[in-house]
């Protein structure tokens, strides 16, 4: 084993047994997004109006609010996954890339919650007057 | 990752000569940390928005229907259909399939081609339904 390169730290270790999960899950999510995104942009599309209470009254139907939060998670998971990887390869400071790392999951964690809260508040109390 | 300084480094970006391929590349990582970005926080910001109240979708659709508010969400539109594009060109190449040269190339310039068309005719069907 050398010191020299990255490779050569780490070559005869043998893996570490969980690369792929991350690629996987980006894929995985990926198909996710390909189906409910373009199901969001073609229902908007054939929606007859976007004002609050045509909106309001589509989301509500549950046939539409379980694939919207379906597509919230995916997406969020998806980003955070994203991300990571941009974020890997641009930040190289071990501190600010710890940092951005807590920064990006309570973005995706918070974003999603927000996102599925707000579809539950919408499918539940329905139109507000 | 800690590195050795004294190593060598390969030839980066400014060497090479510019191509479909290269630039594809960089577009998906661009459109997909912008549609991480801008267009997570507008389709929160719209459900959110919808589950406030009557006031609060109507400053948002103010906000989405002012000239700024139609460029961005033009620029979500390409970049969603660009970001799928190059999407399904990876899934292709994770198969390991496509990496012929001239292949590689025509699929590049398709996909940049196709996700500038779809946005096209996405927003001239709004535009054409509305006016």
């Amino acid at each position: 084993m050398g010191n020299g390169t990255g490779i050569g730290r780490v070559r005869g270790l043998g893996s570490a047994r969980h690369g792929a999960h991350h690629w996987l899950a980006q894929r995985y999510t990926a198909v996710g997004n390909l189906l409910l995104v373009l199901w969001l942009i073609f229902s908007l599309l054939s929606l007859p109006g976007l004002d609050y209470d045509s909106v309001v009254l589509w989301i509500a139907n549950p046939l539409v609010a379980v694939p919207m939060m379906l597509m919230i998670v995916s997406i969020f998971w998806h980003l955070r996954l994203g991300m990571q990887v941009m974020l890997e390869d641009y930040v190289h400071d071990k501190g600010l890339a710890f940092f951005s790392m807590l920064l990006l999951n309570f973005y995706a964690f918070g974003g999603a919650a927000a996102g599925v809260f707000a579809i539950a508040k919408i499918a539940f109390t329905g139109v507000v007057e | 990752m800690a590195r050795s300084n004294s190593r060598p480094l390969s030839p980066h970006l400014t060497i090479w000569k510019w191509g479909p391929a290269m630039a594809i590349s960089i577009l998906h990582r661009v459109t997909g940390n912008g549609l991480a970005t801008v267009g997570a926080l507008g389709l929160v910001w719209w459900l959110m928005a919808a589950a406030t109240g009557p006031e609060a979708y109507a400053t948002f659709i103010k906000c989405a229907t002012s000239p700024l508010g139609y460029l961005v969400m033009i620029g979500i539109t390409w970049a969603f259909f660009q970001h799928l594009f190059s999407g399904l060109r990876h899934f292709v190449l994770d198969m390991g399939a496509g990496y012929e040269l001239q292949t590689n190339k025509s699929w590049s310039i398709a996909a940049m081609v196709a996700s500038v068309l779809v946005t096209g005719f996405i927003w001239l069907y709004i535009f054409g339904k509305a006016f």
